[in-house]
């Protein structure tokens, strides 16, 4: 008795419950013309430049919305922070912004996830339209809806310490053999530091010589991508970065976990004599005790005088899918993606301008910029724009590789196979 | 008359089951319910929160899951790590539980004290506190030893020396204090009758002692089990989400990375049952083991 009426209990429970996982359908949308706008930026080393020109949009905007409040906040940039960040905005739309700055890699999963809105007609009825160059918009542009404007760029190119190389008579390296002949001398010279700082987890350091030796994490056929890695010419290539791992250059040991930015604060620590970073980190390496010890070159590629073809990098501003202000969302998304503001960034921050017009004012006025634009000039790349990127990058598909290389746990020949692998499953949506 | 009294006397457990189940099947089966739901369908962020569809695979994650070389992997790990752990937790918390009978009172407040403020400090902190202490160029330890450079997770089986070396530091106490008001209440009599016998103090502790306090070591050990199955903190945060190339990856790490770093959250629900199906059957284990020896828990 006891016994079936406690199961009777249990299934009426189990029927209570029996309801399917949650799945947020995308809001019921709007378009308030007042009310609070909520804005997500990403945060920098030092953000207070970044703040105050900010500021100044936030106050232009409200000059011309005056019962509208900005509300910005910034967001951390360690990955996973802000992938947890941004899939709590997409599952609960009731907590996301209405402006979003994102990362153009993550844009693919993203709008899968159905978290961004399809801005494409706004953008064609933009002022400044004309003046975003083609493959800028195709940073910002899934299938043939566009979802994002562009903000920056930024490429990386060779950072090498002028002190070190004149006092051993070094030139800055034209070729990969002079650049491992120049970390060698280095660390020869002053083992204390590392020829050149390179990290493990720094993929967007490892893709240039994948591509440099003609190679590619994945290539495009149709509509699907197909993982490429295991090629011999994208061996060679992840051969040359993970070879950087040596004692006499830049020790497993001490590089295998480093992440780009570790990369970057070991340069600008004085402790590297020389790195792969970005035009963006120059007020991070110039806050530091190798200000103005430095110079930057191109990296260059295997073959000599050649340019290692960079990943180019960037942020855009887009407006969620789930916003309750539309109109308002894109009006700001386009103020703080104008040209003026683009320029204010560029000093704020030395972040590269999109559009062509501001691109050309910056280059005139600053020669640090010519190691940089001329890496764009030879040709820059992408990571798969498909959603899997997102799983790829996740689940550190490219990081393990060359983890496992590095710690002679696996040969690049096994490596790059299972990685291939990998990443074709998550192609395949397995 | 009869029937009716009768029956109000068969009810009574049921009412007096009432509390319990009104706490347990909303915070337990419900959720427990839900991921054995989630495990048999194909849930990922664009079923979340992009409109598509869940769709059923029935037995599909966990055909993925079981073909996966990797998940063996995983597992084998966890349960050497898992097993090292409890060995270690129980053979420190014991020894430290009979010197804690042995010593003077000043000693023994400090060994306690310093035994709560491990027991007390968070996880996450106790890890990022003993990263920092174990960093490859700035830390402590490496700058003592004289070893600059040496990166502590460069080699899978340091690296979870050193995790367990923090997992142990974190649960000793409990076990510690646990057997040592156990060991308190142990009579006094039965000791001294065992001496009167010309036992010595390692043949008390088997004979006397250990059979005594087998009821406390029965929770102690399955607790331990239970922890250190699932231990999730001190992994993820001193080696970064698993480790050089994941070598480092537990059991609890691993679904953490497929349900929320790559959103597979179906596979990540797959992979909880899993865990959840592993630690009832290794507690069932232990309880018939324990009926076997003639007690009951």
């Amino acid at each position: 008795m006891i016994i079936r009426r406690l199961g009777g209990l249990v299934v009426a429970t189990l029927a209570l419950a029996a309801c399917a996982p949650s799945t947020a359908q995308p809001a019921d949308t709007g378009d308030a013309k007042t009310g609070t706008l909520r804005v997500w930026l990403f945060d920098e080393a030092g953000r207070a430049p970044k703040e105050a020109l900010v500021n100044e949009a936030v106050a232009e905007f409200r000059a011309a919305h005056k019962d509208v409040s900005v509300d910005v906040s910034y967001l951390a940039t360690d990955a996973a922070a802000r992938a947890a960040k941004f899939k709590g905005a997409f599952n609960d739309p009731a907590s996301a912004p209405d402006v979003t700055e994102f990362g153009s890699t993550d844009l693919a999963g993203y709008v899968a996830a159905g978290g961004m809105a399809d801005i494409t007609k706004d953008i064609d009825g933009w002022s400044e339209k004309g003046d975003v160059p083609a493959d800028m918009m195709k940073t910002v542009t899934v299938g043939d809806k566009a979802y994002g404007l562009p903000w920056w760029v930024g490429v990386r190119a060779l950072y090498y310490r002028t002190d070190l190389f004149s006092s051993l008579g070094l030139a800055a390296p034209t070729s990969y053999a002079e650049l491992v002949e120049a970390a060698k001398r280095i660390r020869a010279a002053q083992p204390e530091l590392v020829g050149i700082t390179v990290g493990g987890q720094y993929v967007f350091g490892a893709l240039p010589f994948v591509w440099d030796a003609g190679g590619d994490l994945a290539t495009r056929s149709g509509a699907t991508y197909t993982a490429t890695v295991n090629t011999a010419a994208s061996k060679a290539g992840v051969k040359a970065y993970t070879d950087l791992f040596a004692p006499e250059i830049c020790p497993a040991q001490q590089c295998v976990d480093l992440t780009g930015g570790k990369t970057v604060s070991t340069f600008a620590a004085g402790t590297a004599g020389m790195g792969i970073i970005g035009n963006f980190n120059r007020s991070a390496i110039d806050a530091g005790p190798v200000k103005g010890k430095y110079a930057v070159v191109p990296l260059p590629g295997a073959k000599p005088g050649t340019i290692a073809p960079a990943f180019a990098g960037g942020n855009n501003l887009g407006v969620m899918k789930a916003t309750k202000h539309r109109t308002l969302a894109v009006q700001f998304a386009q103020l703080l993606a104008s040209k003026k503001y683009q320029l204010k960034l560029y000093d704020a921050l030395g972040n590269l301008p999109t559009m062509t017009s501001a691109r050309a004012e910056v280059v005139a006025k600053d020669p640090f910029l010519k190691p940089f634009m001329d890496t764009i000039a030879a040709g820059t790349r992408f990571v798969p724009a498909d959603p899997a990127w997102t799983t790829i990058d996740s689940q550190k598909i490219v990081i393990n590789m060359l983890q496992k290389i590095i710690t002679g746990k696996a040969t690049v020949d096994q490596a790059t196979e299972e990685a291939n692998t990998l990443m074709n499953n998550a192609f395949a949506g397995k | 008359m009869r029937g009716g009294r009768n029956g109000h006397g068969r009810l009574m457990p049921l009412w007096l089951l009432l509390p319990t189940l009104a706490v347990l099947v909303p915070l337990f089966a419900y959720p427990l319910y839900q991921l054995g739901l989630l495990s048999t369908l194909e849930f990922g962020q664009p079923q979340v929160s992009g409109g598509v569809p869940a769709r059923f695979l029935g037995a599909g994650n966990y055909t993925t899951l079981l073909t996966d070389g990797e998940f063996w992997t995983v597992l084998a790990q966890t349960v050497g790590f898992a097993a090292a752990c409890v060995v270690a937790t129980l053979a420190v918390g014991a020894a430290l539980a009979v010197l804690l009978t042995r010593v003077d009172r000043v000693p023994r407040l400090l060994l306690s004290f310093a035994a709560l403020a491990a027991w007390a400090a968070p996880a996450m902190t106790g890890s990022v506190v003993w990263m920092f202490l174990f960093d490859t160029n700035l830390g402590l330890v490496n700058e003592v030893l004289g070893l600059s450079g040496y990166n502590w997770l460069y080699d899978r089986d340091v690296a979870f020396l050193l995790i367990g070396a923090v997992v142990v530091w974190h649960s000793f106490p409990f076990v510690m204090v646990t057997l040592y008001a156990g060991i308190q209440a142990v009579p006094k009599p039965v000791l001294e009758a065992a001496e009167l016998d010309g036992a010595g103090p390692w043949v008390a502790w088997r004979r006397v002692i250990v059979p005594i306090l087998r009821p406390i070591l029965a929770i102690v050990v399955i607790q331990s089990i239970i922890w250190d199955f699932k231990v999730f903190t001190q992994v993820y945060v001193m080696t970064g989400g698993g480790g050089i190339a994941g070598q480092n990856m537990v059991l609890n790490v691993y679904a953490y990375q497929k349900a929320f770093a790559s959103s597979q959250y179906g596979l990540g629900s797959a992979i909880g049952v899993v865990t959840t199906a592993i630690l009832v059957v290794v507690t069932l284990f232990y309880l018939r083991a324990l009926r076997r020896t003639g007690e009951a828990l």
